[in-house]
């Protein structure tokens, strides 16, 4: 007989499970921005500890307000602390993700990346970026472009495929 | 890397020193700088030559908006007063504000907002590097995460400054004149005053003098890329900011900036 069966949910993974507010295919977990989690039964409280991409990330916010509710859901409180320290990089984001973050068509980071590229490697009139390769998340190309530094997230640049001339945006490289 | 096993670390770990009123002068500065050059760069959007310009500049405000952020929370949580951070933001007075007179002045054209974008992401860079060994932990922490964000500020001017400056004969011509703009204000950022001179001196601060021949040299590379001349010494140099008193703009700025909050008290949405 089939019944409606009562999945006890683990709220920690139903938390780690909570989707990046502006790359959804992305989890909270995956990309390194949740820090620490641990559950507090005697007290009914799950404490978190969130860190940002960048000081000025709006989906901070976001984020803090949903773990909140998932951790409601459960019966439970929240307690989420915001720390800086140590800084967020795009190290810490995981295969998975990166993969993820590909077939959604935003280039993941490169690891060896350390910021933007010295101004004295910029080639004048054109061939900027000798930093690194970024490969395109369409057609795979290594033939790409820095269109712009900043994209549409403070987390993101502007790149543009210079074989199936599609424009993309590429996770900069945080180190 | 930093060790990410190291998960536990929260604001003020490792004992911020007692917060007295220069270090919390020192920090208000630095997060006033941010905001009102934040405020000026928000200006651009809709204005920007180019539609990934209006990106990249909001992209760089956000930044140091959320640069401020931190900073206030912070002062507001170690200066007794308990203040949040849009108290410090919208309900400070223009004499309360301890921002430079580069960050508030108007925006020019876009070969200007590069001009000062470039000496004060220089002057940033070299900051939060020196902060990134700071005495204050909280404030270390902020340092060490604005560094990597005004390494891409630095970058984007240095680019337009060379497109522009090795540009045509216009644009060079611009460029120049934009950099004879900025030159009265470049002083000021690398001048000690009382409340850096004792944050320095407890550790937690670092002397604008000691930041100003990483910056300048910064700047001179770029400005050799771009065959551009270093602008003659200006005949007069923008001071006072640090104390409290600004230039003419910085009224109009804040009555813009704070209209809302103090129109609305509590305004949320």
């Amino acid at each position: 007989m089939v019944t409606a069966t009562i999945v006890s949910v683990d709220v920690l993974s139903a938390v780690r499970a909570i989707p990046d507010p502006e790359i959804p295919v992305v989890t909270i977990q995956s990309l390194g921005i949740l820090r620490s989690l641990s559950l507090d039964s005697d007290a009914g409280e799950v404490h978190a500890v969130i860190t940002p991409t960048y000081s000025g990330c709006p989906a901070m916010q976001a984020i803090e307000d949903a773990i909140a509710r998932v951790c409601r859901a459960h019966g439970l409180r929240a307690v989420v602390t915001t720390s800086l320290s140590p800084a967020w990089t795009t190290d810490w984001i995981d295969d998975d993700a990166r993969e993820a973050l590909r077939r959604f068509g935003i280039a993941p980071p490169g690891r060896s990346g350390s910021g933007p590229v010295p101004v004295t490697l910029m080639a004048r009139g054109g061939g900027d970026d000798a930093r690194h390769t970024v490969a395109c998340p369409r057609c795979g190309s290594e033939r790409t472009s820095v269109l712009s530094h900043f994209g549409s997230t403070a987390c993101k640049a502007l790149r543009r495929c210079d074989d199936c001339g599609d424009p993309f945006d590429e996770f900069k490289a945080l180190s | 890397m930093s060790s990410d096993t190291d998960t536990s670390v929260t604001p003020a770990d490792g004992g911020a020193p007692a917060a007295g009123a220069a270090h919390t002068a020192y920090l208000l500065g630095l997060g006033d700088d941010a905001l009102i050059y934040s405020h000026r760069l928000s200006e651009w959007l809709t204005w920007a030559p180019m539609l990934e310009e209006d990106m990249a500049l909001a992209n760089i405000s956000l930044d140091l908006i959320g640069q401020a952020r931190s900073i206030y929370t912070y002062v507001g949580s170690i200066d007794g007063t308990d203040r949040g951070e849009d108290d410090l933001a919208y309900w400070r007075d223009e004499r309360d504000f301890r921002n430079v007179h580069l960050v508030e002045q108007r925006r020019g054209d876009f070969g200007q907002e590069m001009a000062r974008m470039l000496w004060f992401a220089a002057y940033h860079r070299a900051l939060y590097a020196a902060l990134s060994g700071s005495a204050d932990a909280q404030l270390r922490a902020i340092a060490v995460k604005a560094l990597k964000e005004v390494r891409y500020h630095f970058d984007h001017a240095a680019q337009w400054v060379v497109r522009l400056g090795d540009g045509t004969e216009e644009s060079k011509a611009r460029m120049q004149e934009a950099l004879a703009w900025v030159a009265p204000y470049v002083a000021e950022l690398f001048t000690d005053d009382a409340a850096s001179v004792a944050a320095a001196d407890a550790g937690v601060g670092v002397l604008p003098s000691s930041l100003q021949a990483d910056a300048s040299a910064a700047v001179a590379e770029v400005l050799r890329e771009a065959t551009l001349e270093a602008p003659a010494d200006s005949r007069w140099h923008a001071r006072g900011g640090r104390e409290g008193v600004h230039s003419e703009p910085m009224g109009y700025l804040l009555a813009e900036m704070q209209h809302l909050p103090r129109s609305h008290p509590g305004a949320t949405w």
